[in-house]
């Protein structure tokens, strides 16, 4: 009975700091998704295209991505790329010199990269019917997206890319590799400065699984709204 | 959209509101209609009849290029869709605008009702003449109300395709294809697809709207609507187009020997 189990004033010292650590982790996930949603349906859309050299190429990025480790990207763009005079003599380099710069592209990239594989599955998965009911009373190819295509595909997407987002929650612990004093940035230095690592990560995790869960029940809520035409029909009348 | 009342053909007084000249279409090396052509006028109601294989669906979704042909001419009120060779043989509109035009004013149901999963049946009903006739969301809304109420599912406006029966769901595309006020309403094998118990609530609006005057070209099964509603009946065999007449003409007295034997296995199927 020397030590106390778990030394809470150290934790409790530390909360502010993992307060700040959670909106950093917040700030990236939110500028990183944002970014990778909105090139994320674009790209989808060229991702189904008939022409096979446009396909080809969003594949050809999406398999890339997809095939190598999140951290290998954002060393490669924050490390990597500064060993280079080039790079750094551009005008890029006062970007692409910054932490932040490097781990939102990173970031976008690799979310960029999931999200449109999960919005060109979404837009395969169209009823052929819906389409041809489209086209049959005069639509054109613009509005049919506008207003078919994607509306029912985002719909349909929703679930998997709740998923993506708590995936992606998740890896923007990878930031505080770069330098970036997130959540789990936070928790390394508290362990340092302590050398409690139960104290220190297992506080984090609470912040993650806390934070793991609001998504989930945010994206719950989102289903709920959104995808109220696929709920099973309501037991309240038959034929009509 | 424009209504374009192009010139009338000299030779007649009025053209008729949909007119196919010589459709073909062969899926590769088959040819599935071999050179159909029909005229519909104004208030007509005609019946497609044929086994399947007949290409009857195929010749319905020719007529507004859902198919696209190998070769033949569609008109609309004497107005020609003008078309061109694609690629692969098959004849695509030349202009993508006026093939659109004639969308607007042919509208189609489908076997499979295709209606708009994360649409409710209002939805369903109000979008195309608010993205294709660019009506105003209000007046889209009367209207829509309108024709659902005419079709008999108001009371299901608020519903989702998927929570609705069979019989709903072909009504709502009903209204949906009634909101275009189209000049011609194509219908294909609107029956086929829905439980026996369902088949007569949608008969019954079919009727109600070939009784209104409408101009209806129906792919049917339904032996009973084409003798009984219907003002004409067409019988398509293997892509030809076998007899055509009056529906107790050609029902009664078949002059073709497929027609009778077409005629003798529907009635004990």
């Amino acid at each position: 009975m020397d030590a106390p189990p778990v030394d809470w004033s150290v934790i409790f010292g530390a909360l502010p700091n993992f307060w700040r650590g959670l909106q950093i982790t917040l700030m990236l996930l939110a500028i990183s998704m944002s970014s990778g949603l909105l090139l994320s349906i674009p790209l989808g859309v060229l991702r189904v295209s008939p022409r096979r050299w446009v396909s080809g190429s969003v594949w050809f990025y999406t398999y890339v991505i997809r095939g190598t480790p999140l951290l290998v990207q954002l060393f490669m763009i924050y490390f990597g790329l500064a060993q280079f005079e080039a790079v750094r003599e551009s005008v890029a380099w006062p970007l692409l010199k910054s932490a932040w710069f490097c781990a939102w592209l990173a970031f976008t990239l690799n979310t960029t990269a999931y999200t449109t594989e999960i919005v060109a599955g979404a837009l395969r998965a169209t009823p052929p019917g819906e389409l041809e009911a489209a086209r049959s009373l005069g639509m054109g190819t613009a509005a049919i997206y506008r207003r078919i295509l994607l509306p029912g595909a985002l719909r349909r997407a929703l679930p998997q890319y709740g998923n993506e987002v708590v995936m992606m929650m998740h890896a923007t612990a990878l930031a505080s590799t770069v330098s970036i004093v997130e959540l789990t940035r936070v928790a390394r230095d508290v362990y340092s400065d302590h050398l409690l690592p139960a104290e220190a990560f297992g506080t984090v995790a609470v912040f993650y699984f806390v934070l793991t869960f609001t998504l989930v029940g945010i994206f719950k809520l989102l289903e709920q709204r959104y995808l109220a035409h696929l709920r099973p029909k309501q037991p309240e009348r038959k034929a009509g | 959209m424009a209504i374009a009342t192009t010139v009338a053909p000299q030779t007649s007084t009025t053209a008729p509101a949909l007119e196919a000249e010589g459709v073909r279409k062969s899926f590769g090396a088959v040819e599935v209609l071999k050179g159909v052509s029909v005229a519909a006028g104004s208030g007509d109601v005609i019946a497609m009849i044929g086994s399947s294989g007949s290409g009857k669906s195929t010749f319905l979704r020719c007529l507004n290029l859902l198919e696209r042909p190998s070769a033949g001419r569609i008109l609309l009120g004497g107005e020609e869709l003008a078309l061109q060779p694609g690629g692969d043989g098959s004849l695509g509109p030349r202009d993508p605008a006026q093939l659109q035009r004639f969308r607007s004013r042919i509208a189609m149901v489908f076997q499979q009702f295709n209606l708009w999963a994360h649409m409710t049946a209002l939805q369903n009903v109000m979008e195309a003449p608010v993205q294709v006739l660019g009506l105003g969301k209000a007046e889209a809304r009367d209207r829509a109300l309108r024709y659902l109420e005419r079709v008999g599912v108001a009371h299901r406006k608020d519903a989702y395709p998927a929570h609705l029966s069979g019989g709903e769901q072909q009504r709502v595309a009903i209204a949906r294809a009634l909101a275009m006020e189209p000049d011609v309403m194509l219908f294909d094998e609107p029956t086929s697809a829905l439980d026996p118990e369902l088949v007569g609530e949608v008969l019954r609006v079919m009727r109600s709207l070939a009784e209104e005057g409408r101009t209806m070209i129906v792919v049917t099964h339904e032996m009973s609507f084409a003798r009984d509603v219907s003002n004409r009946v067409l019988f398509l065999h293997q892509g030809v187009l076998e007899e055509d007449g009056a529906p107790d003409d050609l029902l009664r007295h078949p002059r073709s020997e497929r027609l009778r034997t077409f005629l003798a296995s529907t009635l004990h199927a």
